[in-house]
């Protein structure tokens, strides 16, 4: 018997050094991220103490069990009892799961008070989930930025090396400063997303028409890495969340720096452009927001998302092109809340005039200022 | 052909009803086995489409980057690879046992409304239709997962349309399916037959029967609120029009919690009958184990807001739902500990059923526990739409639900066929079936505490070996599947005779027919003591 066993409790034994030896390693991650704030802890502390009282039930249980399944078989010649009842039994293990759920509640109990708690927040930033990006507005201090997955197409399909980070980096993190309690206020503006960092214990569902509130405080400064947790579609798996905990004082610096980058903006649609400067300006802002739905080639992916290559409204009259950028139509977001006016213009003149389309017209971006009123 | 069925008369000896022979035999079936065997092959073809599916999900998954479908395909697969598992496969499969063993059990001659049960099979021929067709039209199948929620479903193509009214008609199949089975068991008993002397499978039936005819007129309702949505004007679930998308998902849930107790249940009775047999000796509790089961039914109805965590509702919803659910593992708790208790001091013996049974214990265990792990809120917080709960409802509905299917599928197959199976092959399909959903399934738990989220096409690199293993589990544990099918074949066709009683110790008025059993049984009513 023993020779039996022996071989098979090394593989076992094997194995598991094995799975802890490369636990160094990141790739056989075996339990939540490490947390850095106080409810991210203590949801960790909550889960560990949960999975030992469960991991103890299930030996004794089993215990019983394969104690039963050895002693207890025909083979081995023992008699079947006939016994069917047992109510002091009975009673006790009903009890007794009871009682350790007690245990389980309490703990949780004052986690689920402090997670809810978003009073007296040093900041707020609004969070907006869109198919399938994530916008982040900060609230009084007239910063707001999109944030897309940066990962490249060759990437995803296997044509280049992955990165580090693949599908888990984005082109504009949000950032904030360490040991500050920030109030995260979620919408989306299509379908449901839900924002999740696990680092921080925060997953809340950004849920259209509504307004929803989650809080974080870390502790350490450092890049949190999260994803959508929700599904909202075809690229659900594409939106990734970054955040970086940083100094106050880097802190100050970035958003002084991110205030300059929108006035830049906003100035940029007083000026005349040439058609060829929109053409060139408009591939990026094209390949960054439109070309996940509308194909970086102007395909589409009819019937759900329309071709831009002779496309009825890319090719149709200016105005219609205008209002649907502007303000959407059924899946298509109203991009007027995301883009500025130098970028509307110049995606308009990048889906007219170039991916195959030669209309030849083009807007100015003091017009599509006009046109927003 | 002639030649066959004149056969099939003479072993039945049943010509002066003149049933349909041939085709039609099963197009006009009135009789409950028939039905039940319609029931349980219709079943089995939707496991495999279903299974094919998700080999696809796995291959895509094998590696990370997109290999083999697009991220809209790969939607598709998620989506109807839970629709057809839940509502193609299981719940089919437990009707299918319904209707065959229920009127054996009690000594009924057939179902109370024979027509109706016909009907109640035939419904579901269109439902699958229209799910499998919905892969051909403009867009492609559903992909909004099976929860279907909106805004996102508001937004897909005619499959969702499609996909809808096949559940409409899957809803009005299973609601008169359930009238059927409780009027067969409160009027059609063998005299002496009280309710507390039914067989345990009897009396999980006739819960989970209450259970669908209370929670299928809900899914109906979320449904025609969804179409309404999608194509006349309302604006049940968006805001714009004074509505809210999270209403969608109280009503589904609402629907979709009993749900899980009507896939799980009917599986605790065939537990509750396989595990006596092969301990050869009487199940413990059995009062408590009614009790326990109508505990759960009731409970079920109001835990519904566990899967709506990260919703963000108030305080006290969250506190309500987290006590209640957590309340559910006592009841649940009894079953296990009642098991146990009937294997202990037993007398047992191994044969495939035992071994599905005693595997099914042990895994829906593990499946239970990493249930009350999510009931805790906070946890759940990070848990929710992680492979975490991918690995959580797989171990309660394929070790729970699908391996108690195929256990009583090996316990009843000598009943229905007259021969016995290879217990050989048996054995090997049990093994095979155990390690393969293990190996696919236990490191989900893993990914999905490191912070894997649920359907999604690609990920990064961190998941990518524990991904590799839940591949090559997955791809493993279909093919086990195959030889599952040959088993049963094999059967059907031929093998050792058996016996009347077939189990030694095996009770209940189905093992004192002649096996395989005639196509009418109890004709004059068995007395009961």
């Amino acid at each position: 018997m023993n020779k039996k066993v022996f071989p098979f409790l090394g593989t076992i034994s094997g194995l598991a050094l094995t799975l802890v030896a490369s636990t160094t390693h990141a790739a056989y991650d075996l339990n939540l991220k490490a947390p850095v704030t106080e409810i991210a802890t203590q949801i960790y502390d909550l889960h560990m103490l949960i999975v030992w009282v469960c991991l103890a039930i299930f030996v004794v249980v089993f215990a019983v069990m394969f104690y039963s399944l050895y002693k207890h078989r025909k083979s081995v010649g023992h008699k079947a009892a006939q016994f069917h009842e047992h109510h002091t039994l009975e009673i006790i293990w009903t009890i007794i799961p009871a009682l350790i759920l007690i245990v389980m509640a309490v703990p949780a109990t004052k986690t689920i008070f402090a997670m809810k708690d978003t009073s007296e927040a040093d900041m707020s930033v609004k969070v907006t989930g869109y198919q399938w990006k994530w916008e982040y507005d900060y609230l009084d201090k007239n910063v707001k930025f999109i944030s897309n997955l940066s990962t490249t197409q060759d990437q995803i399909n296997n044509k280049s090396e992955k990165g580090e980070n693949y599908l888990l980096e984005v082109d504009n993190p949000m950032v904030v400063p360490v040991g500050k309690k920030v109030r995260v206020i979620l919408t989306a503006s299509d379908v449901i997303h839900a924002w999740w960092v696990p680092a921080f214990g925060v997953k809340q569902d950004a849920i259209p028409g509504f307004i929803k509130e989650a809080w974080f405080k870390a502790d350490k400064e450092g890049t949190y890495r999260g994803q959508c947790a929700e599904l909202c579609g075809k690229a659900h798996g594409y939106m990734p969340i970054v955040v970086e905990v940083v100094s106050e004082e880097k802190y100050n610096t970035w958003l002084a720096a991110k205030a300059e980058e929108a006035a830049a903006g906003a100035a940029g649609a007083d000026k005349e452009w040439t058609k060829d400067d929109l053409v060139a300006n408009g591939k990026a802002v094209y390949e960054k927001n439109c070309a996940v739905c509308h194909q970086a080639s102007g395909a589409g992916l009819p019937p759900a998302f329309p071709a831009i290559t002779g496309g009825k409204v890319t090719t149709g009259p200016l105005e219609g092109h205008l209002d649907i950028i502007l303000n959407g139509k059924n899946i298509m977001p109203a991009w007027k809340a995301l883009l500025n006016d130098v970028e509307i213009a110049s995606v308009i003149a990048y889906e007219r005039n170039a991916l195959g389309n030669s209309v030849g017209d083009i807007i100015q971006p003091s017009a599509v200022k006009a046109a927003r009123k | 052909m002639s030649t066959t069925t004149a056969a099939h008369h003479d072993d039945h000896g049943h010509e002066s009803h003149g049933h349909p022979t041939g085709l039609m035999r099963w197009v006009k079936s009135t009789n409950h086995k028939d039905i039940g065997t319609m029931y349980l092959w219709f079943s089995f073809a939707m496991f495999m489409f279903a299974g094919a599916l998700a080999m696809g999900i796995r291959a895509e998954l094998f590696q990370p980057g997109l290999q083999f479908v697009q991220p809209d395909v790969f939607n598709q697969l998620t989506t109807l690879h839970g629709l057809i598992m839940i509502f193609g496969a299981i719940m089919p499969a437990f009707v299918g046992f319904a209707n065959w063993q229920v009127p054996l059990m009690i000594g009924a001659p057939d179902m109370a409304f024979p027509r109706l049960n016909n009907m109640s099979f035939w419904l579901l021929i269109p439902a699958a239709i229209l799910l499998l067709a919905s892969f051909f039209v403009p867009g492609g199948a559903a992909s909004g997962g099976w929860t279907m929620y909106p805004p996102l479903s508001v937004q897909g193509g005619m499959s969702v349309d499609m996909s809808i009214f096949a559940l409409h008609i899957l809803g009005v199949s299973s609601i008169v399916g359930s009238i059927n089975i409780i009027t067969t068991i409160f009027n059609m008993r063998a005299p002496g037959m009280t309710l507390m002397k039914m067989p345990m499978f009897v009396w999980t039936w006739l819960i989970t029967a209450y259970l669908l005819i209370a929670a299928m007129p809900v899914l109906a309702g979320a449904l025609t609120m969804l179409i309404t949505d999608r194509h006349f004007g309302t604006t049940f679930f968006n805001a714009a029009g004074g509505g809210d998308p999270v209403l969608f998902q109280h009503v589904f849930w609402f629907f979709g919690h009993p749900e899980v107790y009507i896939m799980i249940l009917p599986a605790f009775g065939i537990l509750s009958t396989i595990i006596p047999t092969f301990a050869r000796k009487p199940l413990f509790g059995y009062a408590s184990m009614v009790y326990a089961t109508a505990a759960i039914a009731v409970l079920s109805f109001v835990v519904w807001a566990h899967h709506m965590f990260t919703t963000g509702m108030p305080v006290a919803g969250q506190l309500f739902f987290m006590y209640s659910t957590m309340l559910i593992s006592v009841p649940t708790g009894v079953k296990v500990f009642n098991w146990l208790a009937t294997m202990w001091k037993g007398s047992m013996t191994f044969e495939t059923p035992m071994l599905f049974s005693v595997a099914v214990v042990f895994l829906f265990t593990i499946g239970g526990l990493t249930g009350l792990v999510c009931a805790i809120l906070p946890v759940d917080i990070q848990l929710q739409d992680t492979y975490y709960v991918v690995a959580h409802f797989h171990y309660v509905l394929f070790s729970g639900a699908a391996m108690s299917i195929m256990g009583g599928v090996y316990y009843w197959l000598p009943k229905w066929t007259g021969h016995m199976y290879d217990e050989k092959l048996g054995k090997w399909h049990f093994w095979t079936t155990t390690i393969a959903f293990n190996v696919t399934f236990f490191p989900m738990h893993f990914t999905g505490l490191a912070g894997m989220p649920r359907r999604i096409p690609d990920y990064s690199q961190q998941f990518a070996e524990f991904n590799m293993i839940s591949s090559v589990g997955a791809f493993a544990l279909g093919i086990s599947q195959l030889l599952f099918l040959y088993v049963v074949i094999k059967c059907i066709r031929g093998g050792t005779k058996a016996t009347n009683q077939v189990w030694e110790g095996a009770h209940g008025l189905e093992w004192t027919v002649a096996s395989p059993a005639p196509f009418h049984t109890f004709e004059t009513p068995p007395q009961v003591k």
